[in-house]
Order: structure tokens, then C-alpha cells, then sequence
């Protein structure tokens, strides 16, 4: 396997220890965390809870140490790829250095600690950052008002779209339709059927942008709105976006916009100047909230003021001398999409990043549209490039020309694991066959920029020279390709103890 | 800044590389007219010591040296240094969503284990890796239960926590879904007659919480033959997670809908927390959320994967179960962590320390002339009050001597303006109780 | 694999099988392929009415969700439970053990018009040529 990776230039990952499941160390006796004693009388659980009392505590819970917990995580941490580790090329993901200080700041006491049913004098702390964020959101995205509330992207489209139905209905008719383009991120057909809209897909034209000849034609007044990413899931800006806006204006349609891609215009263009009636942003993306293997993130959504009075309850308001409440009624609201509020930890994550940048946050824009241009500059000719328009933050090959060898993207994904990164994303967006989507974001070097793209033109030679090494990478992970198959057709979703240690018991 | 790793040199030389003589060029795509000429309007920059200023500052206009009694849905635990230890490392914190599974092994592990934990809590065969909170797990679990049984009538108690039945609404209302309330005894527990009277067989689910928003545990098995007469799933909501160190998990419903925010994540103003759904296995196809699964890779060694994907928004897109694309991972590490710091015995000692507290509260507070226990049903950590009068009156009295009283639910229930729901953890000590009872009893005495 | 001469075929690759009024539906062996490992069925429930060309259930792959269209009217008299503990026969077995509904036919003319077995595997061709253009 030596000159398989001679070119790797990264130190490989070294193999950890192997590690089992927590369950798999668990012994009765053995306690991790003590708890101090109780200063009050000891009450019976029997007494007070009568038949429902969990005699036994639950059943198969772990019992160890403290140093085993501590060794088991750090272990399984040590299996994991991060964005500390190197570059996530994944496009439309924006995975970007998540500052520490925003760790610090939203864990001070006082922060961290706040409960969010205290009385609001209490709170103003919490309720002037809250509203220090929404003017900087505000700012960033040139609208007039924003609800902080929604958990995710996916729940702020879904917010997004309520109100956008709340506001048509509000006028006598809802309306029964929205239009997606086939370029589109997965969450906007889900979230349009669970606002109550049919969602009709409307095909790009060849330079994968919105065709406005075809959208002329679709938007009647059946349709509420357009859900557009701009730029596209492409990483292009579509030109014809006033244009666009027009034609839904003109027959009372609105204009949504997915903010996912926030990270080319930020300092740039703002979306309410061109056109955009109702957007969310991503703060896990664009505003460097960690995405911790997963979420939490934040979803916050910015709108015009024709929108304002369907907001989520509850609202934040500036009284005179400046105290900053948040009101409940609001006869028009569309209601809450979750408790209590808002990710109020992500949110002051995304504020301390803002804070950081300043009006400087638009070099940060320009370095990442520099550092995808500059990958798109020198994979150009190794790897097909589908459409040719200018690339803004992110850029999209396809694997046509390594398909001739049997190569496709997905191998190439698991090939660029053995050069120390992670894979860009693969098979979306679904308009390009076979995609190669590339967001290298603004926290990559020069350096940085430089390793990925000598790795990704070896494994285009490798892709036309020796094939097999791609389609059976990766070659130096702790494991080998996982069997999806197996764990889709019989999926074993818990651990659970063998037979005969429960007939111990 | 700090933050961009490029030096002026290297920016020349990679516009360069490029072809582009400055970077304006490169948003030439851009309308003349949207591209902007002014800096935005921010504050900034700061620098880090200027950050963590700003923060502190705001920190102290909040409610620092005061007691607080609240519950209602967001608890106040102990919670060891160590749950921080591991969620900041880099390889946790900043790592992506686990669909490259041969590099995210830690993440996709501690996810299998957080979906056993959870199952082994609620007493449900299967458990997906999270789902953004409580309420919206609650909303998720109607959602569910209307896809497997094709009804769309659902039954809500009134005792379930306000704000689930408001995000519930907000969500029927564009669904097709009708939701309906049923009220509360004089126990503070469910009213039969009134879900009898109401359940019929277009029922697609009835949603109660256990303990309730006023504390009191309901009987879940007496719950479960009623609806489960009439084809209708049961799901049982639980905002306190830590109540199940004590109480018997609802095995009789068919889905749970759980907040985990009490295991190891603060009350951080509301959020971010972690929502929770385990159901009956032969659902699973119809849960939402992402499912972490025991697999093994080509040499036949154990390995997870996200699986069962086609339920999900990047697949099925227009026809997937739910739109949801986050869960929170990172918060189910947190719960993770600090569940197996607890483990067995711990949970179980956390539990009944919080009974031990709450017993003592009560009995302080009944020493007080007019306050009365409202509710005769059993109680974890919560318990609810009446005074002699308003709830929120005397909560503005008890500000004065810097405690925040308990809540008071007259907001939310019009016919409970005396009522206030106390919680005590086990972090409330013995002197903060006797100050709560002197600082109301005083309170009580102030003339009206 | 070879495509049963007595079959006829659809468009969207499901088979069907006429005995006695009774039409057994499948997919072919291209759709097996072009799907891949097939991990789970959907199929609908006995006495559902199947219309031509609506969509009548899903096959999962790992990856993807296809829809099944049905070849002709008719009433289910049968689904194919064993799939739902080996989804794989699907693969291995397209044409055979794989069937996934027999349905009362309510309207034979609906099978007549479909391609036989030389018609769908000149479509087959040219697909693939259209593909490879």
C-alpha cells in the first residue's frame, strides 16, 4: 500500500484504539458522579409516588468511572474529523472556524445560567443582546424586521412560509402552490407540504438558473411563492434576480429566499435590496456557530415590513429609556414554532462572531469567493465543469470525466479521505449529475487551498491510471466502507445486553 | 483578523492565480445597483478581550444574586465539569453531521449510545438522535401518529405545557390536523369522563405530559387502555427528564416525546436544548428525525451509520416524514455524557433528592396561614400552590428579598390567577426553602 | 437476464403476468439494477384499487425511494409479504419471487396495450444509446 499514498502530503490519521460501547464496560457499583448530601430529610419514594415508583432506577443505565467516561469520549472523539483538524469542502454547508470566544462567552455565568420565564427586568442582559443581534442581522440582510425563534434552517423556512401564508390569507386567499427549483437544497419541497402548499418544481435552464421565460408562465395566482437560493446551490449569482422578483410581485406572489448561501453576500449585496420579501439565515453556516456533529443551529428569519404583524410570538420591543421587553400579544402571530423563545446560546454564539468582524466581516465574504475561484482555477480541465458561468463562494464539478474508468464522485469522495480531508459534497445539487460541490469558505489558507487541490488532481491521475485504489478507498481510516445495505434492510437502532446476562439478574 | 488566514501577499498572489485584477471582478455577477459602496452599520471589531467584555456586561444586567423557583418546563441541575471537557474538543464541537461515517465514527457512536440511553429511560423500543426540543418533538410525535393511523383528530390535555400545545397549534393549523383540549380534575390529573367523552374512533392521537404542567404524575397505564380502545396512539410528554430516575416510564404509550434539557444542558434562556421521541418499533419507519445504526464495515468490523435516510428531507424531499435536517447533536452529547457520569445510581440519587427537596418545600410552605396545596395528586419535583392571593402579586413582593417565586400560572390558565407552580431541584439547598417561606409569609402579611 | 416472452411491460420498467383474469405485477430487471441494493418495499394493503399508471407503492434502495406504477387497473388480492423480510429477492430474483401484487384485472384492454418482451428490450437500446449520446 506504500505508493498507493507516496503523494499524500498530509500525515494520515493515526488508528486509535478500539473502543467498545459504554454498556459493554458498564459494572454494577462502580459511580461516576457523587452528588452532595442532601440537607434536607430524606423522603420514602414509596410514600410519595405509591405505584409508580422506579424501584430499581433504569434498567441497563451505565455504571463506571469517572476515568472511563472521560477516556471513552476522548477515545471516540479521536475518530472524528473537524473543522479544528482541516478543511470541509462541503458545499453549501459553510463550515468555517467556530471561534472559541463564542464558547466562553456563552457559557458565563449570567448568560448560561438565565431561565427564560424570569421577569424581564431580570433579563435585559439576555433581551438587549437578543435585539443587538437582530439589528446587525438586519443590517447584513437590508430587511425590516426578524423573528429570532426558529430552531434551524428547515424550521426557518417553515416559519417563512407560514408567514407568507398567514399574510395572503390575511388578504382572502392563501393560495394553493410554491415553486422550487430543481437545484434546490431537500428541506424546501419537505417544508412547503408542511405549510399546507403543493410544491411544483420548476427546471433550470442550461446554465442551471432559474428559467424566467418558464417562470413567467407558472406564476399565476395559484402561487404563493418562489423558494430561490441565491446565489444557487451552484455558487452562482443569478443576474436575472430583480427580474425575478418582478414577475412574482406583479401577480401578488412573494419572493423567498433560502439564505444558506449568505456567505457570498454578506458585506456584498444585500438580499432586500433585490427583491427578497421573506429570507432565514443559517447561523451555523454563515455566522460560525459550531455544527457539533450535527446541530443545534439557529434559523432566524428576516422579512419586510409587510410580514411584521405575523411574526412569532413573542416579539422583541425597544420601550422608551430603553428597556428591552418581549411582547406577547399579537392578534395577527402566526404563533410559536418552538418553546420558549429561541436558541438563545447559538444566537450569542453568532453575536460574539458578528461582534468580532465588524463591518470587516465583508473581507471574510471576499476570501471565500477568492479561495473557491482559486480551486475552480486549478481543477479545471482534471475534473468536468458543468456550467461556466463566474463560481461566487462554492464551486460544482462533475465526475464525467473520471466516469469513463468506472470512477464516480463518491469514490473520489472516500479516495480524498486518504489525503487528510473531508469530502465535498457528493450528489446534490441534483441538477448536476454525478456532482463534485466544493465550498472551501474563508477559514482556508493559501496553504491549505494548495493541499486540497494537489490532492484532488491525484486522484484524478489515479482516477485515469489505477482506478481500483479510488473505488475502494478509504485506505487509512479506522474503518472500511460501512455495509448501509445491511444496516437499512435489518437496522439495530440501541444496544441492548446478551440473553444470558439479563437472566442473571 | 484574526479569524482569515491570509496574508495581503497571498491574497495578491492568489487574485493572481486567478486572473482577476481585484477582487470586484469576481462579483461582476452581481448587479452594479445591489453591490454595496458603504461598510455595513455593526459595531466592531472587537477584539477577543473586547468580546468577552461586551458579554460580561450583559451578564450582569441579568438576574445574578437572585433564587429562582421556577420550573415550568426549564430546570435548574447539577451537571459535572467533565460534560464540558468532552464537548469542547475540537474533534466533537466542530466536527459535521456524521454522513461520511468512516471519519465520524465518535460522533455516529455516541449517537447509538444516546438513542440506547433514552429507550432505556422511556421504556421504548427505539429512539431517534434527537429532534430540536420538547415542544417540537411533541409536535413531531402528533405528526407521526397521524401518518400511522391516517386520522386527524387529536385529542391535547390542557395540564400538557402551554407552550407545546401552542407550537402543536401553530403547526395543525396548516396540516389538516384538528386539535382539541380536555381539562383537569380537582387532583390536577387528567379527566377521564372528559377524554371518554371525547375520544371516538377518528382519533389519530392523545397527547398528555406526566408529571404535568402543575407537577402532578398521572397513572399512564389507566391512560393507555382508555385510548388505546378506540385505535388511537397515546403519546406521553415529559418535560422533566430527571423524574424518570423515580418514576415508571411510560412503556404503555406508543410514542414518547421527551425535553432533555435536564440532563447536562443550562437553562441558557431557552434554549439551545434537546428534543426526544422513542416509540413502539414496528413505527420507526414513520419517525422523523435522523437514526444512528450498529453496522459493519468490510472486514467485519462493528461500525454505525446514519441509516433508514429515505424516511429524510434529502431523499424524499416533498414526501419525507418531516422537514427537520439538524437534531442536536451536541446536545445529545452533553445528555450522553452526563448520563453516564450519573449512571444507575446517580440518576436514581438525583431523583430522589428532588422528591426529598420538594417534600420539604411543601411542608415549609403549608406552615404558611393561606397557602394551600392545590392538587392531591403525587408530585416529583414540582407542586402546585394556592394563595390566599394573586400569584403574581406576591412573586413582585418576593423580588424584593432577590428571589424569583414560583410560576405563576394564572397567564396560562385564567381560572388559576392564585396558583403557583414551585420547583425545587436538587440544587435548591435547605436555606433557599426557608427563605421562600419567610419571604412569602412576610408577603402575605402586607396589607393588599 | 432474459425478459419473459409472455410478460408485457411498461415504460417505467413494472412487468405483469396474466392468468385467469388475474395480472401478477413486478418490476424488471433493469429497474432492480438501476436502483441498486433494494433495502425496503411499500406495498399497498389487500383490496386497494390500483389505476393505470398511478403511483401503487415504493421500492428504498440505500439511497433512493422509487415509485411503482401500476400496468393496469384492478383490485389487490395479494401482496408480496415475504419481501418484507428479504427486500434483497428484489435483486436477485426480479421476475420470479420478487412479484409484488397479483391484482384482479378490471380491465384487460389496459395489459394489451403494453410493449411484449421484444418491444421492451428495443426500448431498452435505445436508452441506453440516448444515454451514452
Amino acid at each position: 500500500m506504500n505508493n498507493v499514498n507516496s503523494k499524500i502530503k498530509k500525515a494520515s490519521r493515526h488508528t486509535n484504539q478500539n473502543e467498545g460501547l459504554i454498556f459493554e464496560k458498564s459494572s454494577p457499583g462502580k459511580r461516576a458522579f457523587e452528588l452532595p448530601p442532601l440537607d434536607v430529610p430524606a423522603a420514602d419514594p414509596a410514600k410519595a409516588l405509591g405505584a409508580r415508583w422506579r424501584k430499581n432506577g433504569v434498567e441497563g443505565f451505565p455504571e463506571v468511572s469517572e476515568i472511563e467516561v472521560v477516556r471513552h469520549f476522548t477515545r471516540l472523539s479521536t475518530w472524528n474529523y473537524a473543522i479544528d483538524l482541516g478543511m470541509y469542502p462541503l458545499g453549501s454547508c459553510t463550515m468555517k472556524y467556530n471561534p472559541r470566544v463564542n464558547e466562553y462567552v456563552a457559557r458565563l455565568d449570567g448568560i448560561a445560567t438565565e431561565h427564560p420565564y424570569q421577569p424581564q427586568e431580570l433579563s435585559q442582559g439576555c433581551l438587549k443582546i437578543l435585539r443587538l443581534l437582530e439589528k446587525c442581522l438586519l443590517e447584513i440582510t437590508g430587511m425590516d424586521t426578524i423573528t429570532l425563534q426558529p430552531a434551524a434552517g428547515a424550521q426557518g423556512e417553515l416559519t417563512g412560509l407560514l408567514l407568507i401564508r398567514a399574510f395572503l390569507a390575511k388578504q382572502g386567499n392563501p393560495r394553493k402552490k410554491v415553486l422550487i427549483p430543481d437545484s434546490a437544497h431537500g428541506t424546501n419541497p419537505a417544508t412547503a407540504v408542511i405549510a399546507g402548499y403543493e410544491v411544483e418544481n420548476i427546471k433550470s435552464e442550461s446554465h442551471g438558473q432559474i428559467d424566467v421565460a418558464k417562470l413567467r408562465e407558472l406564476v399565476t395566482e395559484d402561487v404563493a411563492a418562489l423558494m430561490i437560493t441565491n446565489p444557487s446551490t451552484l455558487g452562482v449569482f443569478d443576474t436575472h434576480i430583480a427580474e425575478i422578483a418582478q414577475i412574482l410581485h406583479a401577480k401578488g406572489a412573494l419572493l423567498y429566499m433560502d439564505g444558506a448561501n449568505m456567505n457570498a453576500l454578506t458585506g456584498i449585496a444585500k438580499p432586500g435590496d433585490f427583491g427578497v420579501d421573506v429570507m432565514h439565515l443559517n447561523l451555523h453556516k454563515t455566522f460560525s456557530t459550531p455544527h457539533g456533529g450535527g446541530g443545534p443551529g439557529a434559523g432566524p428569519v428576516a422579512m419586510k415590513k409587510f410580514l411584521e404583524p405575523f411574526r412569532p410570538v413573542p416579539v422583541i420591543v425597544e420601550k422608551e429609556g430603553g428597556l428591552v421587553v418581549r411582547e406577547f400579544v399579537r392578534p395577527d402571530s402566526i404563533g410559536k414554532v418552538r418553546a420558549f423563545g429561541g436558541n438563545f446560546g447559538v444566537l450569542v454564539r453568532a453575536l460574539a462572531y458578528i461582534l468580532a468582524y465588524g463591518p470587516g466581516v465583508r473581507q471574510a465574504t471576499e476570501d471565500a469567493v477568492v479561495n473557491a475561484n482559486y480551486i475552480r482555477k486549478h481543477l479545471e480541465g482534471f475534473y468536468d465543469l458543468p456550467y461556466s458561468l463566474p463560481s461566487m463562494h462554492e464551486v460544482v464539478f462533475s465526475d464525467a470525466l473520471q466516469k469513463k474508468n468506472g470512477v464516480n464522485t463518491m469514490d473520489i469522495a472516500k479516495r480524498l479521505i486518504d489525503y487528510g480531508f473531508h469530502p465535498y459534497t457528493t450528489a446534490f445539487p441534483l441538477i448536476v449529475h454525478g456532482a463534485l460541490m466544493i465550498e472551501p469558505t474563508e477559514s482556508e489558507s493559501k496553504e491549505e487551498c494548495d493541499l486540497f487541490i494537489d490532492a484532488m488532481r491525484s486522484i484524478a491521475e489515479e482516477a485515469a491510471k489505477t482506478p481500483e485504489v479510488v473505488k475502494t478507498a478509504p485506505h487509512t481510516t479506522r474503518v472500511s466502507r460501512l455495509d448501509e445495505v445491511g444496516a437499512a434492510r435489518k437496522p439495530i437502532l440501541r444496544w441492548k445486553p446478551a440473553p444470558e446476562e439479563s437472566a442473571a439478574d | 483578523m484574526r479569524y482569515l488566514p491570509k496574508s495581503p501577499a497571498e491574497r495578491r498572489q492568489m487574485l493572481a492565480a486567478i486572473g482577476a485584477k481585484s477582487v470586484e471582478e469576481l462579483f461582476a455577477a452581481i448587479p452594479e445597483k445591489f453591490r454595496l459602496r458603504e461598510r455595513l452599520n455593526i459595531p466592531g471589531p472587537f477584539s477577543e478581550t473586547e468580546v468577552i467584555d461586551y458579554f460580561k456586561t450583559r451578564a450582569n444586567e441579568n438576574s445574578s444574586g437572585f433564587t429562582s423557583f421556577l420550573g415550568a418546563g426549564v430546570y435548574n441541575h447539577l451537571c459535572s465539569v467533565i460534560v464540558d471537557t468532552i464537548l469542547l474538543r475540537g474533534e466533537f464541537l466542530t466536527s459535521y453531521t456524521p454522513y461520511q461515517a468512516e471519519i465520524s465514527q465518535g460522533t455516529l457512536q455516541a449517537i447509538f449510545e444516546f438513542q440506547t440511553l433514552m429507550c432505556q429511560l422511556t421504556g421504548q423500543e427505539v429512539a431517534n438522535a434527537s429532534m430540536y426540543d420538547g415542544s417540537t418533538a411533541t409536535t413531531e410525535a402528533v405528526l407521526m401518529a397521524e401518518r400511522v393511523t391516517d386520522r386527524h383528530r387529536v385529542l391535547a390535555a390542557r395540564s400538557l405545557h402551554p407552550e407545546y400545545r401552542e407550537v402543536l397549534k401553530t403547526y395543525a393549523k396548516n396540516s389538516g390536523l384538528s386539535v382539541e383540549e380536555f381539562g383537569y380534575t380537582k387532583s390536577g390529573m387528567l379527566d377521564f369522563t372528559a377524554l371518554k367523552a371525547a375520544l371516538r374512533d377518528d382519533v389519530a392521537a392523545v397527547v398528555v405530559q406526566s408529571p404535568n404542567f402543575f407537577g402532578s404524575i398521572e397513572n399512564v397505564v389507566a391512560i393507555a387502555d382508555l385510548v388505546h380502545t378506540s385505535g388511537a396512539l397515546l403519546i406521553v410528554a415529559i418535560t422533566e427528564a430527571v423524574s424518570l430516575g423515580a418514576i415508571k416510564p411510560p412503556a404503555e404509550a406508543d410514542i414518547v416525546a421527551m425535553e432533555g434539557q435536564s440532563f447536562g444542558l443550562a437553562p441558557s434562556y431557552g434554549g439551545p436544548y434537546v428534543g426526544v421521541i422513542a416509540a413502539r418499533e414496528k413505527f420507526v419507519r414513520q419517525m422523523p428525525g435522523r437514526l444512528a445504526g450498529q453496522t459493519t464495515d468490510t472486514e467485519g468490523r462493528r461500525g454505525f451509520v446514519l441509516t433508514l435516510a429515505t424516511r429524510e428531507q434529502h431523499i424524499r424531499r416533498e414526501k419525507a416524514t418531516s422537514n427537520i435536517c439538524t437534531n442536536q447533536a451536541l446536545c445529545a452529547l452533553a445528555a450522553t455524557v452526563h448520563l453516564c457520569l450519573l449512571g444507575k445510581e446517580g440518576l436514581r440519587e438525583m431523583a430522589e433528592q428532588n422528591i426529598a427537596k420538594a417534600q420539604f418545600a411543601l411542608g415549609e410552605l403549608e406552615k404558611i396561614p393561606g397557602v394551600r396545596r392545590a392538587f392531591d395528586a403525587p408530585f416529583f419535583n414540582e407542586f402546585t400552590i394556592e394563595l390566599p392571593r394573586s400569584a403574581r402579586m406576591v412573586n413582585s413582593e418576593l423580588l424584593k428579598d432577590k428571589i424569583i417565586g414560583p410560576f405563576s400560572l394564572g397567564a396560562q390558565y385564567p381560572e388559576l390567577t392564585k396558583h403557583a407552580l414551585v420547583c425545587v431541584t436538587e440544587t435548591t439547598t435547605r436555606g433557599d426553602i426557608e427563605k421562600l417561606a419567610a419571604a412569602m409569609r412576610r408577603a402575605l402579611e402586607q396589607p393588599l | 437476464m432474459a425478459y419473459p416472452s409472455n410478460y408485457r411491460y411498461t415504460k417505467d420498467h413494472e412487468w405483469i403476468d396474466v392468468k385467469d383474469g388475474i395480472g401478477t405485477v413486478g418490476i424488471t430487471d433493469y429497474a432492480q439494477h438501476e436502483l441498486g441494493d433494494v433495502v425496503f418495499v411499500e406495498l399497498p394493503k389487500i383490496g386497494t384499487t390500483l389505476e393505470v399508471g398511478k403511483v401503487f407503492g415504493n421500492i428504498e434502495s440505500v439511497k433512493a425511494v422509487s415509485e411503482i406504477f401500476a400496468p393496469a387497473a384492478g383490485e389487490v388480492l395479494e401482496a408480496n409479504a415475504e419481501l418484507q423480510n428479504k427486500p434483497e429477492t428484489i435483486n436477485s430474483d426480479p421476475h420470479g419471487a420478487a412479484w409484488l401484487v397479483k391484482i384482479k384485472l378490471a380491465n384487460p384492454a389496459d395489459v394489451a396495450a403494453l410493449m411484449d418482451a421484444g418491444a421492451y428490450e428495443a426500448f431498452l437500446t435505445a436508452k441506453g444509446k440516448e444515454a451514452s449520446a
